[in-house]
């Protein structure tokens, strides 16, 4: 049984501004986005059926909820993030404490180079996406690639509404992607369609990219995204994949949805 | 010339993502170029990648900006390192595993700065002045105990030539060796060139000298009349030689024959073969060619357009030179060293009919000046490439027939 990394919203709220989307005069209304953040668990927990993980939230670090930046999980090891921006970088202790109580094998990457864990790599069993240029280093990816026997195809991100690579590219279980082809550069676009056969590829639509559709959770053939991506949605029904919509507004007031709110560990 | 250069390492899966792609062609849209001097393509999906790249640019400014926009993705500059030094152990004598140099443009690290190797020549060390602020290529023979000479390869590097503007001859920088392809356009280029350059000269540019290195069968052949006219028009501004050349020179104004050949008739002369004795002894005893020139005793020909034109001539002496005449530097490590003086500032070399005073001058220019090598031997010009001066462009031809169209060329009438 799938297991996911999850941070209660306690202290969730918009306290700086790192990425185009937060806004410190945007106030998080606090009890919805617990509701929304409970509805989300309900979802992953009964209807979609995973494990879930849930670290203690700490005040004064109100994006610790967005657990996909605590790092990457390969089997028993943890590489645990180094962020770009100081705001999180107090994060990074309180991750990989729980990693070790966890008894993972922890690994860090060098101190001067940055890495935001499964928001900036992800992908498909054989190889994997690393997204680079906003957040995480591309020189971080060698390093992996070495560590772990798999190869790591870097993408830049050109547009910062997209600042990490799960708000723009999302691996699903049956070899599909979704992707916001405009957040690439030409190159990565180009690498991207030279992985994924067109019929697989699902270039998904500007309105829904900004709603966040790319940043889904995909658990064996179950989908969880944001609400308000019926595109994405139908092409998923259409793939033969069961969907939940969740309302997660209030995270997008920070640049998060489904995805970025959880990390897998198995 | 492209003359800032750094390399960079690239390494991951470089070639699916085209990283590696996308990095080439910023190098160009900026206006840099590279060479890709090592490509390591991983053999499974798993195996990374590496590329090493040398990028080169017109300006430092320009080599910065392209290195600030390709180190986001993932270029890092390779480590550098000072080359290192040691000090001569003796007169003559240089540290057992010094640089030997090649006859490129060269750079040596020191304190952290790039630094341009003057005299640049092949097959020479390099040394260092005291403060760290001049390099310069030194030959074995002049190097002074206690000299601290460049060690090793570590922060040394060589500058590939880059082709010149020019579309002509030149700019293949190749050695070209056939008697089977027509050589009107070589000839054409080479006065274009010098036609340049004699301008230039004139303006006091720099590297505006045309020197010619020639052999006696310049004489024998009949070239004597058209090179005399080009040293006379300026259109040469150095000569190498050795004793034949000056001897036969001198013996057609004095006897009209060379090494007793009639120049006019074609045919040998009663005696002929003592005229170029009686050449040298007249020299030798009127005291040396300049007053020879100047009293009125040579009227004619090369030496005394040298003369005349105050054109800078170095004689090598050889161990089978009869005389020989005066001003033939006859300890062939002092002629070296005279030829070595009148290097800077030459532009364009021409060497003539002479295997020993070819392949030498060739051994003492940087590859970055444009050569020609004339010979009826094929086996001289590629003697030449072979000794390493692969800029020389080689016509197989004979001298005579070279120079005389080469100054038809450039306006002598016929």
């Amino acid at each position: 049984m799938s297991r996911l990394l999850v941070c209660p919203p306690d202290f969730f709220r918009i306290a700086y501004e790192i990425n185009p989307w937060m806004r410190r005069t945007n106030r998080v209304d606090h009890r919805r986005a617990v509701r929304q953040w409970h509805e989300l668990m309900r979802v992953l927990g009964k209807d979609v059926g995973v494990v879930l993980e849930q670290m203690t939230p700490i005040p004064g670090l109100p994006d610790l909820v967005f657990t996909a930046n605590a790092g990457i999980v390969v089997g028993r090891t943890a590489v645990v993030s180094r962020f770009r921006y100081p705001e999180r970088q107090p994060e990074e202790a309180h991750f990989e404490a729980w990693f070790r109580g966890q008894g993972y094998d922890v690994v860090t990457v060098e101190q001067e180079l940055f890495f935001e864990g499964a928001g900036d790599l992800l992908g498909f069993s054989e190889y994997w996406f690393g997204g680079y240029r906003q957040r995480s280093d591309i020189r971080v990816f060698p390093i992996l690639s070495e560590r772990f026997h798999r190869e790591i195809i870097p993408l830049e991100l050109v547009d910062s509404r997209f600042y990490h690579l799960d708000t723009c590219l999302c691996s699903l279980s049956g070899g599909e992607l979704l992707y916001f082809p405009a957040a690439f550069d030409v190159y990565g676009q180009a690498a991207i369609a030279e992985r994924v056969p067109d019929k697989l590829r699902l270039p998904v639509p500007e309105d829904e990219a900004l709603r966040f559709a790319c940043n889904a959770v995909c658990v064996g053939k179950h989908v969880v995204l944001p609400t308000g991506c019926p595109t994405t949605q139908t092409w998923l029904r259409m793939r033969g994949y069961q969907t939940h919509q969740v309302q997660l507004d209030e995270f997008m007031k920070s640049g998060g949805s489904a995805k970025c709110l959880t990390l897998a560990l198995d | 010339m492209n003359h800032y250069q750094e390399r960079v390492c690239l390494q991951g899966h470089i070639i699916d993502s085209l990283v590696l792609a996308k990095v080439l062609d910023l190098i160009l849209m900026m206006g840099g170029t590279f060479d890709l001097e090592d490509v390591h393509i991983g053999k499974t999906r798993e195996e990374a990648s590496h590329a090493r790249i040398r990028i080169q640019s017109a300006s430092k400014a320009l080599l910065d900006d392209i290195l600030k926009a390709i180190q986001p993705h993932g270029a890092s500059i390779e480590r550098e390192a000072d080359c290192r030094t040691d000090t001569a152990p003796a007169d003559g004598v240089l540290p057992d595993d010094f640089y030997a140099t090649t006859h490129l443009p060269t750079q040596i690290r020191l304190n952290g700065r790039w630094l341009d190797v003057d005299r640049i020549e092949m097959d020479l060390a390099i040394a260092v002045t005291e403060a760290g602020s001049v390099a310069q290529a030194v030959p074995m023979g002049e190097v002074r105990r206690g000299d601290q000479i460049v060690i090793g390869r570590e922060g040394v590097r060589v500058i590939p030539l880059q082709r010149p503007r020019e579309r002509d001859v030149f700019g293949f920088m190749e050695s070209q060796v056939s008697a089977e392809r027509p050589h009107g356009h070589i000839i054409a280029d080479i006065a274009t060139r010098m036609r340049q350059m004699r301008e230039q000269h004139g303006e006091r540019r720099s590297d505006s000298h045309v020197l010619l290195a020639g052999g006696p069968a310049i004489i024998h052949a009949g070239g004597r009349e058209a090179l005399t006219w080009l040293i006379e028009q300026g259109f040469i501004h150095i000569l190498f030689c050795g004793n034949a050349l000056a001897a036969h020179d001198m013996e057609a104004d004095l006897f009209g024959t060379s090494l007793g050949y009639g120049l006019t008739a074609g045919r040998a002369v009663p005696h002929g073969h003592e005229h170029h004795l009686r050449t040298i002894n007249r020299i030798r005893a009127i005291g040396g060619i300049e007053a020879a020139v100047t009293s009125g005793m040579i009227k004619q020909g090369i030496m005394a357009a040298c003369v005349r034109q105050g054109v800078p001539v170095v004689m090598s002496g050889t161990i089978r030179d009869d005389g020989p005449l005066p001003g033939v530097i006859t300890d062939s490590v002092l002629a070296q060293r005279a030829m070595r003086t009148l290097i800077p500032g030459v532009g364009l070399a021409l060497l003539v009919a002479s295997t020993l005073h070819s392949v030498a001058t060739g051994n003492l220019l940087p590859a970055t000046v444009p050569t020609v090598c004339v010979d009826v031997n094929p086996s001289v010009p590629t003697k030449l490439a072979d000794r390493g001066s692969f800029q020389a462009v080689g016509l197989v031809m004979d001298a005579a027939s070279f120079l005389s169209e080469l100054a038809r060329l450039l306006g002598k009438s016929t």
